[in-house]
């Protein structure tokens, strides 16, 4: 456990620091979000009935674009040849480190939700709902875009392969997240359903996300 | 070091073979280091030395053959026994030289953990330990990456090209902590172009 | 990193350091009066007391874009001269200019509160003023994101300056893009046929709160130019050492010790 700990602390000291991609995850964020209503007209009413849908895809292409340095920053500078000799096991370790990213690029977009929520006319109730389908929802495309960020370690241009890889994985996320905020806000679906199977997704990916970047992780050595 | 007293761990290789894309680099090799020994590998360029220390450490898998501690401790993979001390220096430069030095005590020892000020003050940058890690230059970023193997006790050094970037003063200084390692019951491999300052059994590698 | 850089910083720290209260003091003084003022001016017969966030309101959209003008010679200076004040100058004003935005940004989403009835509406000027908000951002972001500050200078110091020349150009797309899609403004902030019992106490409160970006500014070059030196001293302090490093032998021996 202190092997872990150290690891969290860390990845999330690293991402606060200078130089450090934290908080430029929240700023695209809102960048994206600020956008949208000049594509689609400043109509308050369309904007609240899009507002979840912005959010998502909003929450969605932030929390992809920080997660290409996940591993890379480690393989580049040789800390993860001796992050896999350890004795933690890789699939901890890694588990370990998307926690850490989770709670210094997830856990901000979350909380940043009832600003952007003000921005596209959503009342409390409809902000409260996007803000908790995030909370439920993020870690798993943390956990599944990891297994992205495992696979481009070793590539020169990860990141966009990144994309390309991450963005059909994480779609059940993503119908499950705005399905759930619909339901609380409009109805005529029970909140409950969508809502448990986008915490179900999250935990699945819990499991699968670190075996799944271990091996790549494993498999890309050289 | 309090490695293992009674047992006497031996390092060796048996007809190993290396193949990296598609390409072989070489086959059939051997090797055998004893508790207190050093194994110096050299070679002209791209014989394969890194690959070899690589595949000690596991960062490679052997194409053939095989690799084992005889006589440490069964419960541990020879990766996990060994320090691997490769070209990078594993350093974040926006983290302090204590905070960067702390990490990978914690994270790779467990607890059995030297005093991080001892572990700088041996490499000569004791002055420095609340410094960004990014201000040092390559000697004493190679200096820091030296104090992680003091600050966790291993049985094995895997060493590329150890003395790299270090001055006369520095590669004095690491050759005393060698000797250390192997009067402490330790083995060292290390690839290496010029003299490591301690006496070692060579292995060529390639020809 | 020669005394010769650090001559001029030198002069202007001496010089902060005198002017600092006084200004400090104006500031006190004029927003006081500002205050006062706003307080005895007479509510509007349509907006009621709500009229008087207008006395934050305008000053603080006013500076947004003083702050961003002031950055954007900072940054001339930079490039063209490469004054080391320069960036400093630059790289303080940041966070303020970000810091008076965000406030107009908030009085006037208090403000179009009552009149909207929601606490944001796509309107024209809030609008640009939101984009201005995302620009400070990116820039505060861009000089966090380069670890050695004359780089980052550079860098931030033509990013300024593009953002300077794009902001008509944004604010003219954003004046077009509102009115196709609402014909006419909810309402008007500000406008030019002022009330005398309005204008004075809102120039009072512009000056007392330009004057407030003029101490904090100030302020902000010192604590910049120290936190400088203080990095300068750090890496001498790395690299110094080495000279009189104990010797190889020396140190190993300790070990033996220890």
């Amino acid at each position: 456990m202190t092997a872990l700990g150290a690891l969290i602390r860390r990845d999330i000291r690293i991402a606060l620091r200078i130089g450090g991609g934290a908080l430029i995850g929240v700023l695209f964020f809102l960048t994206v979000v600020v956008l949208m209503p000049f594509a689609v007209g400043p109509d308050l009413a369309l904007l609240t009935r899009l507002g979840p849908a912005i959010l998502w895809l909003g929450a969605l292409l932030a929390s992809l674009l920080t997660l290409d340095r996940l591993f890379t920053a480690d393989h580049e500078d040789g800390s993860l040849d001796l992050i896999i000799m350890s004795r933690t096991p890789l699939e901890l370790a890694c588990a370990a480190k998307a926690l850490a990213h989770w709670l210094a690029a997830g856990l901000p977009l979350v909380i940043a939700t009832p600003v952007l929520g003000l921005l596209l006319n959503l009342d409390a109730t409809a902000t409260g709902a996007v803000a908790l389908t995030l909370l439920a929802g993020t870690p798993a495309l943390t956990f599944i875009g990891m297994i992205g960020a495992a696979l481009a370690v070793t590539m020169s241009r990860g990141g966009l392969l990144l994309a390309v890889l991450v963005l059909p994985l994480s779609i059940p996320v993503l119908i499950f997240g705005v399905a759930a905020s619909q339901a609380a806000i409009v109805g005529p679906l029970p909140f409950g359903a969508p809502f448990s199977i986008l915490c179900a997704l999250s935990l699945v990916s819990f499991v699968i996300g670190p075996f799944a970047a271990a091996t790549s992780l494993r498999n890309g050595l050289d | 070091m309090q490695l293992s007293p009674t047992l006497s761990p031996r390092l060796f290789g048996h007809d190993v073979r290396c193949v990296r894309g598609g390409r072989e680099v070489f086959a059939g090799l051997a090797f055998e280091a004893r508790a207190g020994e050093a194994l110096a590998v050299t070679g002209h360029n791209g014989a394969g030395k890194t690959s070899l220390l690589r595949l000690i450490a596991g960062l490679l898998l052997p194409a053939g053959g095989t690799i084992a501690i005889a006589d440490g401790d069964s419960e541990l993979t020879v990766p996990e026994q060994a320090h691997y001390l490769g070209h990078r220096d594993a350093l974040k430069p926006a983290l302090s030289v204590r905070e960067n030095l702390t990490f990978w005590a914690d994270f790779l020892g467990g607890g059995m953990i030297r005093p991080i000020p001892d572990c700088l003050e041996a490499v000569g940058i004791a002055h420095a330990i609340d410094l960004p890690a990014g201000y040092l230059s390559a000697g004493q970023r190679r200096r820091l990456s030296l104090a992680r193997l003091l600050a966790v006790p291993r049985l094995l050094w895997l060493l590329d090209e150890p003395t790299a970037a270090l001055d006369v003063a520095g590669q004095a200084m690491f050759a005393g902590l060698m000797r250390e390692h192997l009067a402490g019951g330790g083995l060292i491999v290390a690839a290496t172009h010029g003299p490591l300052g301690i006496d070692t059994s060579e292995l060529r590698i390639g020809n | 990193m020669s005394l010769i850089d650090l001559a001029n910083p030198t002069r202007f720290l001496a010089l902060a350091a005198r002017l600092s209260p006084w200004l400090a003091l104006v500031t006190v003084v004029l927003l006081a009066a500002g205050l006062y003022l706003s307080a005895l001016a007479p509510d509007d017969y349509q907006q009621g007391a709500t009229v008087k966030i207008m006395f934050i309101h305008v000053p603080n959209a006013w500076l947004s874009m003083f702050v961003w003008g002031v950055m954007s010679i900072a940054s001339l200076g930079t490039l063209v001269w490469r004054h080391p004040l320069a960036d400093v100058a630059a790289k303080a004003a940041a966070p303020i200019g970000a810091s008076f935005t965000f406030l107009a940004l908030l009085t006037g989403s208090l403000w179009g509160r009552p009149m909207w009835g929601t606490y944001w509406e796509w309107d024209a000027r809030l609008t640009s003023v939101l984009i201005l908000f995302l620009m400070y951002l990116g820039l505060m972001a861009l000089w966090r994101a380069v670890e050695d500050p004359t780089r980052a200078a550079r860098a931030a110091a033509v990013l300024t300056l593009v953002g300077a020349l794009n902001l008509p150009i944004i604010k003219f797309s954003v004046d077009w893009w509102n009115t196709l899609h609402q014909p006419a403004s909810v309402m008007r902030m500000g406008g030019p046929a002022l009330d005398k019992a309005f204008l004075i106490p809102l120039l009072v409160m512009a000056v007392g709160f330009t004057f407030l970006f003029v101490t904090l500014h100030v302020a902000a070059m010192r604590n910049e130019i120290l936190r400088r030196r203080v990095r300068s001293l750090q890496m001498m302090q790395a690299r110094a050492y080495q000279g009189s490093a104990p010797s190889g032998g020396a140190t190993s021996q300790a070990v033996g010790a220890a």
